[in-house]
C-alpha cells in the first residue's frame, strides 16, 4: 500500500482523474439542479444530464457495457416515462412555487449531515487505495456477456420474470376502470 | 485512479437524492430523486468491481440487475402515482394524509377535505 502510494502521486492527478473530476462536477451540478429547480419539466431534463454524466463516468471506469445500458435504459426510457408521468398528471409548465414542501430545512440538515459523515468516512478509509485501470477492459461487452451467461444465468432469468410481473402490474394498475364505481368487478382482473 | 473520486461522487449523489426525497412535494419529483440514489449505488458498485478485479464481476452484474429493477420500480411507481392522481386529483405527497396520525394518536387530516371536494369521489375523510 505504501509502495502504491509512492508510485502514485497524491497531488499529481492523471488525465483520467481530471476527466472524472470534471464530469463528476457536471453530474453533481445537474443532480443538484434536479432536486432544486422549481420547474418540473426542467427537473426531468436536468436528470438526463446527470444520468448521461454518470454514463461517461462508467466509460472512464472502463465499464463500457454498463455505460451503454445506462444510456439506453435511463436516458432512453426512464426519463421519457417520467416526462409522460409529469404530463399525465398535468404538472404545470413553468415555475411552480410549491414544488418544495415545508420540511426543506430539515431535509437540508439531514442530507448535509449524511454527506459530511459519509465523505469523511469514505475519504479516511480509501485514502491509500488506487484503481488500476490499465490492462484489458474490465467491463467490455465480451467480458460482461460471458460472466453474465456463465455465472449469473439464474438471477438473470429470475429478473426477466420480475420485469414481466412489473409490466403486468403496471398495466393492471393504470387501466381505466370500466365503471365509475370503485367496486365495479369488471375493473378487476 | 484514486478510489476516493468515485466513492465521494457517489456519496454526494446519494445525499442529493436524499435531500430530494425529503424535500420534494410532487410524487414524480420524489421518484426522480430515488433514481438519483439508485444511480449513486450503481456507480459505487462499478467502481469497487473495477478496483477489486473480481473474477465473477459481481459488481457489474449487480449493477445490471439494479438497473433492471429500477426500471421495473419506476414503471410501477408511475402507475401508482397516476392512479392516485386519478382518484384524488393531486400528486402531492403532503396531501395524502388519510392514514396519518396526529401526535396524540387521533387521525389527523385537516387538509384531506380539499382534494376530496375537487374529485367527486367520496373519500373516507370524516
Amino acid at each position: 500500500m505504501i509502495l502504491a502510494a509512492q508510485t502514485q502521486g497524491f497531488l499529481s492527478p492523471t488525465g483520467v482523474e481530471i476527466a472524472f473530476l470534471l464530469v463528476g462536477l457536471a453530474t453533481l451540478g445537474a443532480a443538484v439542479m434536479t432536486v432544486t429547480t422549481k420547474q418540473l419539466v426542467h427537473a426531468a431534463l436536468w436528470l438526463v444530464v446527470a444520468l448521461g454524466g454518470l454514463a461517461v463516468e462508467y466509460l472512464l471506469l472502463t465499464a463500457e457495457f454498463i455505460a451503454w445500458v445506462q444510456v439506453l435504459i435511463y436516458v432512453g426510457s426512464v426519463v421519457v416515462l417520467l416526462l409522460f408521468g409529469l404530463m399525465l398528471t398535468r404538472a404545470p409548465i413553468g415555475r411552480s412555487p410549491d414544488a418544495d414542501s415545508g420540511n426543506r430545512p430539515v431535509a437540508l440538515a439531514v442530507a448535509g449531515t449524511a454527506a459530511a459523515a459519509l465523505v469523511w468516512v469514505v475519504v479516511d478509509a480509501f485514502r491509500t487505495q488506487w484503481i488500476d485501470l490499465d490492462g484489458p477492459a474490465q467491463g467490455s461487452t465480451e467480458v460482461t456477456g460471458s460472466i453474465l451467461f456463465r455465472h449469473w444465468v439464474l438471477p438473470f432469468e429470475a429478473l426477466s420474470v420480475l420485469l414481466l410481473a412489473a409490466l403486468v402490474g403496471a398495466i393492471v394498475l393504470s387501466r381505466k376502470r370500466a365503471g365509475n364505481s370503485e367496486t365495479d368487478p369488471e375493473g378487476e382482473s | 485512479m484514486h478510489l476516493a473520486y468515485p466513492a465521494v461522487l457517489s456519496v454526494l449523489l446519494f445525499c442529493t437524492g436524499l435531500y430530494g426525497v425529503l424535500a420534494r412535494r410532487n410524487a414524480i419529483l420524489v421518484l426522480m430523486s430515488v433514481e438519483l440514489m439508485l444511480n449513486s449505488v450503481n456507480l459505487n458498485l462499478v467502481a469497487f468491481d473495477v478496483w477489486l478485479r473480481d473474477a465473477l464481476h459481481s459488481g457489474q452484474a449487480l449493477t445490471l440487475f439494479t438497473i433492471a429493477i429500477a426500471a421495473a420500480e419506476i414503471g410501477i411507481g408511475l402507475s401508482i402515482v397516476l392512479m392516485v392522481y386519478r382518484n384524488r386529483g393531486t400528486s402531492d405527497v403532503d396531501r395524502l394524509r388519510d392514514t396519518a396520525e396526529g401526535p396524540d394518536g387521533t387521525p389527523d387530516d385537516p387538509e384531506a377535505a380539499a382534494p376530496a371536494q375537487r374529485t367527486q369521489k367520496a373519500e373516507a375523510t370524516a
